[in-house]
């Protein structure tokens, strides 16, 4: 069935509005339960033994002595994962990460897994387990992976007719840069770096799993995608789809990496050994190693331009590494590194390269804050050349509607030139700065995402409403789907009652991620409530006896029209549901739909900073986030989203670094070593949302989790070279970086 | 190892439990006693999830052992509301957009609670150093912060009802 997505211009009562969310309380005393909050009664622990070399062959692993430690119900390795993947080397990836196969391929890889009447007795189980390893050379950095003699991570991955690294090469652009270039007046060509950074969300991965001999299971689990973790867990696993029920507990934070399956298939795989329900709960340092973290990069960027500001062209050769298998990491930088602008010879060409570091996985816009930093950064030095100011030079060079994306489309109405002007006119920008500060602005992009969504909504004989969605809610998304589903049938916030649904009692939904969740359930829920409006409509046509033509739906009513009419009193949507186990039964409403037409996203961000020039450590003193939301439904969460992801991108810009060691371990996998931002390290956070409908949403969202975390690494980059005047080039821009950047400015000049 | 006895208080209530030597404070919490609110964010006293109150003192649990209790008076976020009535903070999250994911805000809530009994009326920058010791990776602290200085207010207000 098809249904019209098209934006028109409209009153909204309920939604834009600020309730408190549904799951407030719950949350705030304690009741919410999340991935290590449910347990089964004789459940077990389990635990995962970890590869602790970089790269290594297994020769043999002698499990016998854990096995016959009183307590252990169950040991097992990748025998017990059997290969079940028939060709698909995608799954075959996913098999093999989650536990080792002939190699262990990172410091961290699951290598076997116990599971144990205690967690005691599971961590003794893990120290009489005897791996014999092989220990091979390794290597971590994305550039020396690159070279002719590195070590070969996998060696089916060829490039140039030989085993390589190099394991996808995608190029995106249009025109003739060469050309442009040689009709440059100034050009910038610079190289920069970005390190390894972690989702870093404060819930470990956790999960429940119970199988039996039956071949049916359950599987609690914190994810943002339950309906792929059961397609992965089954496939895997050789198990029955409709037979695994996965249930996405509350999340405790995701921003992408828990779009994945990591312990799942594993905690799955001993309960169907032990036939007991297994509880598996990462430690911190698992989930530093044995997570998705996000890529290190290092690229080239080089932007020619005229004297007058007009960009002639614009190339970018980037270098992502993947981890020990393939992605689309350096594709979806090459797409988004020049995504803000309108450039008529534009190129970037995106490396996707094998090391042995955890498997990457998304984390929030995944790969666009790097190529920002490399291209904003520079497009500020352009900038400085040419002596134009840097806003200027940006909303010059801005794509608008009608432009030719770098990487394909032709954009309708976007708001990057919006958000430009904004930042223009925002007092943030005239604000005086003192001794030692800077400030600097960037931009970013996100294309954002719909998906294949199915969503339920059931009216109650009392005429409250139950949203059933498919998409899990992981900052709020449940009162921006009640406050859809009441603005559309018309009725209070308070009347609706949404739920996430698992696998059992909705269709196919895909995971949340790519902003989709209020763009997509948003849209399913507004179908849903539109054929639960039909049916209510159908019931009081019976209950009048008239035609369902001349029946209006307003209000949270079915009125019927015209002047024959006129003698019927409106039935109001709870008068309806109280009568229809006489009117034909239950009344729900029900939307299936792949969401296409997600509208991209632009934010422009300006940041003051203040570095000290003794330590090189620098604070961020004020921070302004300018974002399209296409229509913000609950602003407070919206906001919420805009403020996070600035953070994160504080925390990646300035703190948050894997550091390797020669021997290819990981030195720094706790929240010690790894430091976050603190609520200390942070000014208040301000956000200013502009609202450029997307024509492709009947509320016009776009989605808007991501892009928040685009700008910041290259703002702050601009705001601390503009502090120090030197600019730095590598992220994070700790204080040893900027201190060394000091010095060697010093000692230049 | 053989197990030990501790009889102690949480929210006010007497509690016998049976726990290993080894075992954490937080872990007797979550799995013996069934108060889930605190949570295990690192396990090493980094993240402030598993925050909780030991004779009014802020402690992160993981890092106190459940024999610890003994004789001792525990607080925690599920002690926090009187009865069917929130506590300002709690209000003042829910109402502030405070939370996102929620998984850190029982342990914010409880060392929020920390800092406006010993002191009803901070600063922005006491706020934010009290919070210090607790991680939220959703808010960028924003809305939090605001939140504590609101309840702080509410707070204020009832002392002030009390004191009439």
């Amino acid at each position: 069935m098809a249904h019209d997505t098209s934006y028109t211009d409209q009153d909204f009562k309920i939604v834009g509005s600020r309730p408190p969310r549904p799951d407030g309380i719950d949350k705030v005393t304690g009741r919410a339960r999340y991935g290590a909050d449910v347990s089964a009664p004789g459940q077990l622990v389990g635990r995962v033994l970890r590869s602790p070399h970089a790269h290594a062959k297994i020769r043999k692993i002698d499990t016998s002595r854990a096995q016959k430690l009183k307590g252990v119900k169950a040991v097992i390795t990748s025998k017990d994962l059997p290969d079940l993947t028939e060709g698909n080397r995608g799954n075959y990836d996913i098999l093999e990460n989650c536990m080792a196969r002939e190699h262990a391929l990172y410091d961290g890889h699951a290598v076997a897994a116990v599971a144990a009447v205690d967690e005691q007795t599971a961590r003794k189980a893990l120290k009489l387990i005897k791996v014999d390893y092989k220990v091979l050379p390794h290597v971590t950095d994305v550039d020396a992976a690159m070279q002719d003699d590195a070590p070969v991570v996998q060696p089916h991955i060829q490039h140039d007719g030989k085993p390589s690294n190099i394991c996808n090469v995608s190029q995106f652009g249009h025109g003739d840069v060469e050309a442009g270039f040689a009709q440059a007046d100034v050009i910038v060509e610079k190289t920069y770096k970005t390190e390894q950074t972690h989702q870093g969300y404060i819930e470990p991965h956790a999960c429940l799993a119970s199988v039996g001999p039956d071949g049916q299971g359950e599987l609690w689990v914190t994810t943002q995608g339950h309906f792929t973790v059961r397609n992965l867990c089954a496939s895997l696993l050789g198990m029955d789809i409709a037979k695994l029920k996965v249930t996405s507990s509350e999340i405790g934070g995701g921003f992408g990496g828990k779009t994945h399956i990591w312990t799942e298939p594993l905690a799955l795989a001993l309960s169907r050994k032990a036939n007991l329900p297994v509880k598996l709960v990462m430690s911190r340092e698992d989930v530093f190693k044995g997570s998705g973290p996000t890529c290190s990069t290092s690229m080239d960027i080089k932007i020619g331009a005229k004297k007058d500001g007009t960009v002639t062209a614009a190339s970018a050769t980037l270098r992502y590494h993947a981890g020990p298998h393939p992605g689309p990491w350096g594709m979806l930088g090459g797409m988004t590194a020049w995504a803000c602008y309108d450039f008529e010879n534009v190129q970037s060409i995106a490396y996707d390269v094998l090391v042995n570091r955890p498997k990457v996985a998304a984390y929030r816009a995944p790969s666009a804050p790097m190529a920002a930093f490399g291209v904003e950064s520079t497009m500020d030095l352009v900038a400085e050349a040419i002596g134009m100011d840097p806003v200027d030079f940006r909303i010059k060079n801005a794509a608008k509607e009608g432009t030719r994306a770098s990487y394909g489309p032709t954009y309708g109405p976007i708001g990057i030139g919006p958000t430009l002007e904004a930042v223009k006119n925002h007092p943030h920008m005239r604000a005086r700065l003192g001794k030692n500060q800077g400030r600097g602005m960037a931009c970013g992009f996100w294309f954002n995402f719909g998906g294949q969504t199915c969503t339920d909504l059931n009216i109650g004989v009392d005429g409250s409403v139950n949203l059933t969605v498919g998409t899990v809610d992981v900052g709020g998304a449940r009162a921006s789907m009640s406050l859809i589903a009441a603005e559309e049938l018309g009725i209070p916030y308070d009347q609706v009652k949404c739920n996430v649904g698992d696998t059992a009692s909705l269709g196919h939904n895909d995971t949340t991620e790519g902003s989709r969740g209020t763009f997509s359930s948003g849209m399913a829920t507004i179908f849903a409530a539109r054929n639960a409006i039909e049916e209510m409509k159908a019931r009081a046509a019976k209950t009048w006896e008239i035609d369902i033509e001349d029946i209006e739906w307003r209000d949270g009513a079915a009125h019927a029209m015209g002047m024959q009419h006129s003698n019927l009193a409106p039935l109001s949507l709870a008068e309806i549901a109280g009568a229809s186990p006489g009117t034909g039964g239950p009344i729900a409403g029900h939307n299936e739909v792949v969401a296409d037409g997600a509208g991209v996203s632009f934010a422009s961000h300006i940041c003051d900073v203040e570095v000290d020039p003794e330590t090189g450590a620098t604070r961020v003193i004020r921070y302004t986030v300018v974002q399209d939301a296409g229509k913000a439904i609950h602003p407070d969460y919206v906001e919420g989203q805009f403020q996070g992801g600035a953070a994160q991108g504080i925390g990646w810009a300035l703190n948050e670094e894997y550091v390797y060691g020669e021997d290819g371990c990981l030195q720094n996998p706790s929240f010690l070593d790894y430091r976050i931002p603190v609520c200390s390290d942070l000014p208040f956070i301000d956000t200013e949302i502009l609202e450029i409908p997307n024509p492709n949403h009947p509320y016009g969202i776009r989605g808007v989790g991501e892009t928040s975390i685009v700008p910041p690494l290259a703002a702050i980059g601009n705001a601390v070279s503009s502090a120090v005047g030197v600019r730095l080039d590598h992220t994070p821009m700790s204080p040893p970086r900027v201190l060394k950047a000091i010095k060697e400015k010093q000692a230049g000049g | 190892m053989s197990a030990v006895q501790v009889s102690t208080t949480v929210n006010g209530d007497a509690i016998d439990f049976v726990c290993q030597p080894t075992e954490t404070l937080l872990d007797v919490l979550r799995n013996r006693l069934g108060l889930i609110g605190s949570k295990e964010g690192c396990g090493t006293g980094d993240c402030g999830a598993c925050s909780v109150t030991v004779d009014g003192q802020l402690v992160c649990s993981c890092l106190v052992l459940g024999a610890e209790a003994e004789g001792r008076k525990i607080g925690t976020v599920e002690g926090l509301a009187d009865g069917d009535k929130l506590h300002p903070l709690q209000k003042q999250f829910i109402d502030n957009a405070a939370l996102q994911c929620g998984v850190c805000t029982p342990g914010f809530l409880v060392a929020a609670k920390a800092l406006l009994d010993r002191n009803p009326n901070p600063t922005e920058q006491e706020i934010r150093y009290a919070l210090a010791g607790n991680l939220c990776r959703c808010t960028g602290y924003d809305k939090i912060v605001r939140a504590v200085n609101a309840a702080a207010r509410d707070v204020r207000k009832q002392q002030a009802r009390k004191k009439r």
